[in-house]
This record gives structure tokens, C-alpha cells and sequence, in this order.
């Protein structure tokens, strides 16, 4: 067999039974109508029209995980004390999430480097992403509010996938991405997927130049820092910002996280949860003191994190995988590749800094056109 | 998976002694339950540790007994929150869980050979405190040494004892102050930075190192300003809310800077490339 795969629509299900044979394999099932990334049974509905609502986020990072169990017990020798037991147990079953898009994965690569490629690796994250195998469907079009291609990404990018189908009329071809990846190709309902490649390819390729293009990657470093820091700025673009968090949430590159204990009776557990950096508790302290009291302060936080602090730290990668999400599930229409967009964007400084002269509000976007 | 160090479990360990500093602050000396890992155990002045009481939470405490007295390590708590007050019902025998060192430490050996002056408030002395003992410890590696030290009342002074026994000492000089008159107190009263201004240490060769509350630090950075004191001789030690102490989190952040990693020690240079999110 060539390099390259080939697997009928019609044996699809029979694909996810023999990859669920030594795995646990979460696929984009319909609920409702919304798409959720859910453990796959003969009694789902699969959906892969078009991309989940959430992320397959939760499968390697889940919104709530147990970091140890505690036990307080008597010491025998003294009835009045007290010791403490801790058990950590990080058993994880192999994984695959199956039909993730490619900013997905590549939400992971960005994960990656915060949790394992540094000095103190999580060992919970690491141990669930090393068990996992991400076989990514490839976008044959773009759904509203993709901006993948300007964060250097695209509909076919192969980041942080282990295999990368490809959807033609009557199969998908599948193209191995990791050596991880490659065993897939073993399976007996793959077929050789030679003769498809080059179909593959066009797809590719016309969904790229689908995608639209708010800014280039090579733009970004040009954000303006004087815009960024300017109050002004942000209390007009996120005024509408609801604090709901419902962005952070359904990112693939989010990743903040608080750290509670659940007490029972003498035991309980330290559990890790997904938190927002949008949330005003997220940084309050016991004196009262936060150091981001508004919402302002902590969506330019959100936006620095992903448009500046990351790429600062980690060689101008950019922590948006421009999935989208946060812009089609914003309740109040806030759009983060326009607010981005405004702050690389040269005129848009002028203008900002024109207005804080005259003392006048300018208006968002209005400058354009005139 | 095992041979590598789960950064999230704490080290058990039981709290030996507990000293009332002030009204809301108490000091708990902590030994670590493995006496080989007591003995192994090492940290730079200015570390922080991650203190948990199993069943509340964690938070994040700077490790205030210096690396040169190593019987135990000890956390100064002012009562805040939860957690703090959880640790206010701790005695000595309780559990606790420590996750350390974590973050930076004070550029001590670029402090060697220079006059240090120390300019603390309230519990702002305890980051303060295991550099002041280290440096006693190593007195002859450095030159002057000034303490500035001051609190509401005299009863909210932090480490009465040490205050004592740094004023009887003729190699430091400590400056004390109140904010208000006050019954038996017949030292100097106002606020730190008044009392930087009037006392007004010569910024040549000198480091200052300063820690309190965040309008304190306010005012008394712009007193160091004007008395010609440089940006990258100003030191400070922040303090954030934290979680995970090893740059994950998200929560500590100032920009790309994780105080719990990056920090929490900076100087004013650094401090002025960073944003406004102290």
C-alpha cells in the first residue's frame, strides 16, 4: 500500500468499530442540533458536515480533573493528630479523537508548549496527549468566522495531527501526518488512496483560498503597542463584552485553570478546572486588590495573551488557531479578528491618536470609508 | 511517567512551632515529614512555597527563613482569605502540604560589595526578612546595611524580637516608623515613604529593596526616583494571586511575565517594559 489512504463513506462506521477495538474514540456526535465531541457508539448520530460547536479540547485537557486525592486519618500513636495520605493516580485509557479540524489540532501544538515542552511538565496533560491519536477532517469550506489562513494556519494545516482526511464525493483520503499516525493505514476497510491524492489536493487547496483573510501572520508583529495600551481603544471595541466567558471556553488555545479542593469527610480531592482570564474573580486577591478590575483590562489580557505575551515567549507562534468559535457563539458580537485587525492596522492608530487630541470618541470602523 | 516530578503534589509536612506576629499575622515554623528530604532540600532567598491546607486550598507564601538556617522553613501568614484563615487554625503537629521553591530569588551576588537598604511595609517585611538574615548571615560580603520598617501601629510590627536585636547591632542601621503617634511609642511616626524622603539614603553604590503594600511601593518608588536612585537598583518582590505556581495558570500573569516563574522578584527596570497590571 502507498502512503496515502482511502476510506469509503460507506465503511465509516466500521473504521471507528476497529479503531474503538483498543481505544476510547471520540467523534463530533449530534446532540440536538448542536455538535459535541462525545465518546462514539453505534447509537450516535455522527456529524461531519461541518465544524463541532466545542473543541475536542476537553478530551486531553478536561474542564475537571482530579490532580490527588487526599485522607486525613488518626495517628495511631496519638489520637489527638493527624497525618495525611496523597494519591495521585494519572491512568489514562488510549484515545482518538476522530474528525477534529485542523485548528483543533493545532490548538494543541499550542497547548504543547505550555505543558510539556518546558522545564515543569504536567504530567496530566502529557500523559493524555501521548495516549491520543488526532485523525483531522480537513475543511472542504469554511464556516463563518474562520480566519485560520491569517493566523498561519489552513483549512488542510497538518500541525498537531497524527493522520489528515480529506473528504471527496464517496470517501475520504487519508493522509498520514506522524508515525503514530501511520498504523492507521493497517486497518482492513482502508484502501489505497493513491489515485485520490491529487482530487485531495485540489480540495485542499480550493478551501484555502476560501477562507477569508482579516490580516496576514506576517502583519501581526506590527500591532501597534501605543493602540494596545491606549484604555480608550478598548473601552470602545469590548464595551458590548458581557464577561460571559463563553469565548475562553470553546477556544482550542485557552487554557486557564483554577485549582480547588472538594472536601468530604476527611478526604476529598484537589481538582484542576478550566477558569477565564475574563472573569473579575479570576485575579482578585483576599486584600480586595485586582490587578484587572475591568473587563477592558482583561480582554486586552485575552488578546495580548494570544497576539503578543505567546508569540513573545515562544517564537512568534501565534496562540489562535482561528477556529472562529468565539466569534459565532459571541452572544453580543464581538469579533476578535477585527479587533486585531484594527490594531495592526496603521491608519487605525492614526485615527485612535487623532481623536485623543481632539478629546472626541472615535467611532470603530468608521474610518475606512471615509 | 514516574521518574518525572508531579509538579501539582505537595510535600507533606507538619507545622512545629506558631508565633503570633501582630494582631492578623502569624509565622508557622514547617519541617518537611521526610528527613532526608529536609536535609536535601535547598532555595534561594526570595523563593516563594505554595502552602496547603488539604481541604481548603493552596497559597502562595514566600519562604522567609533564610537558606542559611535550615532547621525549618518558615511562612509568615497575615489572615485575608480562606485559605489564610484556614492556616490561622493551624497548631503545631497539623499537616500541611508544601510545593517549593518556586519562582526567582534577589540578585544577591550582584548586591556583593554594595550598601543595601531595605525598605519594608506591614507584612511586607517577610520577603524582606530572609534576605536581611542571609545577608547577616554573610555580613562581610556586603557593605551598609539600612533597614526602613514601618506599620499602622506598633503592635502590627512584624518580628519584634529581630527588630530588637537589628537596633542593638552596630553594623545595621533600622529606621522604624508608625503611622500615627501612639502610647509608649517614642520613635519616629508618618508614612514610609515620608520617612524615605527625611532619612533620604545616598542613592551611590546602593541597592534598595523594597516591599509593602501596593501604595506604599507606589509612593516610595517615586521617592527613590527622586533621590537619583536607578531603575535597575530598585528591587521589589510582587505578589499575585496564584494557582499553579509554575507558569500555567494563567492567573499571575503581567503581560508575558508569570510572577510565579518569571517573578515574583523585579527590578523597576523591568517592572517599566512590563504593562500596568500590578
Amino acid at each position: 500500500m502507498s502512503d496515502t489512504g482511502y476510506l469509503p463513506k460507506e465503511k465509516i462506521k466500521d473504521f471507528l468499530k476497529e479503531l474503538a477495538k483498543d481505544a476510547v474514540v471520540y467523534a463530533p456526535c449530534l446532540e440536538g442540533d448542536i455538535v459535541l465531541f462525545r465518546p462514539f457508539s453505534e447509537e450516535r448520530t455522527l456529524c461531519l458536515d461541518r465544524p463541532a460547536n466545542t473543541p475536542p479540547k476537553s478530551v486531553i485537557y478536561p474542564q475537571s480533573e482530579t490532580l490527588f486525592a487526599f485522607q486525613y486519618k488518626k495517628a495511631p500513636e496519638d489520637h489527638q493528630k493527624m497525618s495525611v495520605e496523597l494519591k495521585a493516580d494519572i491512568g489514562v485509557p488510549n484515545m482518538v479523537i476522530f474528525g477534529a479540524r485542523p485548528c483543533d489540532a493545532k490548538g494543541f501544538r499550542i497547548y504543547d508548549r505550555v505543558f510539556i515542552e518546558t522545564n515543569t511538565p504536567d504530567p496530566y496533560y502529557r500523559k493524555r496527549r501521548e495516549n491520543t491519536l488526532i485523525v483531522t477532517l480537513s475543511c472542504a469550506a469554511p464556516s463563518p468566522g474562520c480566519f485560520c489562513v491569517a493566523v498561519g494556519g489552513g483549512p488542510a494545516h497538518k500541525e498537531g495531527s497524527d493522520v489528515m482526511m480529506t473528504e471527496l464525493e464517496g470517501g475520504y483520503v487519508i493522509e498520514p501526518v506522524t508515525e503514530k499516525g501511520r498504523a492507521i493505514l493497517g486497518k482492513h476497510v482502508i484502501e489505497d488512496g493513491k489515485p485520490y491524492l491529487k482530487d485531495a489536493q485540489h480540495v485542499q487547496a480550493k478551501a484555502h483560498d476560501e477562507v477569508r483573510n482579516p490580516f496576514a501572520p506576517d502583519e501581526l508583529p506590527k500591532i501597534s503597542q501605543s493602540l494596545f495600551n491606549f484604555d480608550g481603544f478598548w473601552e470602545q471595541v469590548v464595551g458590548k463584552c458581557v464577561s460571559c466567558g463563553a469565548c475562553t471556553y470553546l477556544c482550542p488555545t485557552c487554557y486557564c485553570f483554577n485549582i480547588t479542593d472538594e472536601q468530604g469527610i476527611g478526604s476529598g480531592e484537589r481538582v484542576r478546572s478550566w477558569d477565564a482570564c475574563m472573569f473579575f474573580h479570576f485575579t482578585l486577591e483576599a486584600s480586595g486588590h485586582n490587578p484587572r478590575p475591568t473587563k477592558f483590562q482583561r480582554f486586552k489580557n485575552r488578546v495580548g495573551h494570544k497576539f503578543i505575551y505567546y508569540p513573545e515567549k515562544y517564537e512568534g507562534v501565534i496562540a489562535c488557531c482561528g477556529c472562529g468559535r468565539c466569534i459565532r457563539y459571541c452572544p453580543v458580537n464581538v469579533d476578535i479578528s477585527e479587533i486585531v485587525n484594527y490594531l495592526k492596522d496603521t491608519h487605525q492608530e492614526l485615527h485612535w491618536a487623532s481623536s485623543r487630541k481632539e478629546g472626541t470618541q472615535p467611532t470603530v470602523g468608521s474610518t475606512k470609508d471615509e | 511517567m514516574s521518574n518525572i516530578k508531579n509538579p501539582y503534589l505537595p510535600e507533606l509536612a507538619t507545622v512545629l512551632r506558631v508565633i503570633e506576629e501582630t494582631p492578623n499575622i502569624k509565622s508557622y515554623h514547617v519541617v518537611f515529614n521526610d528527613p532526608e528530604l529536609m536535609k536535601s532540600f535547598r532555595f534561594e532567598p526570595g523563593q516563594v512555597g505554595q502552602l496547603s491546607v488539604f481541604g481548603v486550598g493552596e497559597s502562595t507564601f514566600v519562604i522567609n527563613s533564610p537558606p542559611t538556617r535550615m532547621e525549618y522553613l518558615q511562612f509568615s501568614v497575615m489572615k485575608a482569605g480562606e485559605v489564610t484563615a484556614a492556616i490561622h487554625n493551624l497548631y503545631p503537629g497539623d499537616q500541611v502540604g508544601i510545593r517549593a521553591p518556586l519562582g526567582n530569588w534577589f540578585p544577591y551576588e550582584q548586591m556583593k560589595g554594595r550598601n543595601i537598604l531595605f525598605i519594608g511595609g506591614g507584612i511586607g517585611l517577610a520577603p524582606l526578612r530572609t534576605l536581611i538574615l542571609f545577608m547577616l548571615d554573610n555580613r562581610a560580603d556586603y557593605k551598609d546595611i539600612t533597614i526602613i520598617y514601618g506599620s499602622r501601629t506598633p503592635p502590627d510590627l512584624c518580628y519584634k524580637d529581630e527588630l530588637k536585636e537589628w537596633e542593638e547591632r552596630s553594623d545595621v542601621n533600622l529606621i522604624l516608623t508608625v503611622d500615627n503617634e501612639y502610647p509608649g511609642w517614642n520613635k519616629r511616626t508618618g508614612f514610609v515613604p515620608t520617612v524615605l524622603k527625611e532619612v533620604a539614603p545616598a542613592p551611590d553604590n546602593t541597592v534598595a529593596i523594597t516591599c509593602g503594600p501596593p501604595i506604599m511601593i507606589k509612593f516610595v518608588l517615586e521617592g527613590l526616583a527622586q533621590l537619583k536612585f536607578k531603575d535597575e537598583d530598585i528591587i521589589t518582590t510582587l505578589e499575585k494571586r496564584m494557582k499553579c505556581g509554575i507558569g500555567i495558570c494563567g492567573r499571575c500573569n503581567i503581560g508575558s511575565k508569570y510572577v510565579c516563574k518569571d517573578g515574583p522578584v523585579f527590578s523597576l527596570a523591568q517592572l517599566k517594559e512590563m504593562p500596568d497590571e500590578v
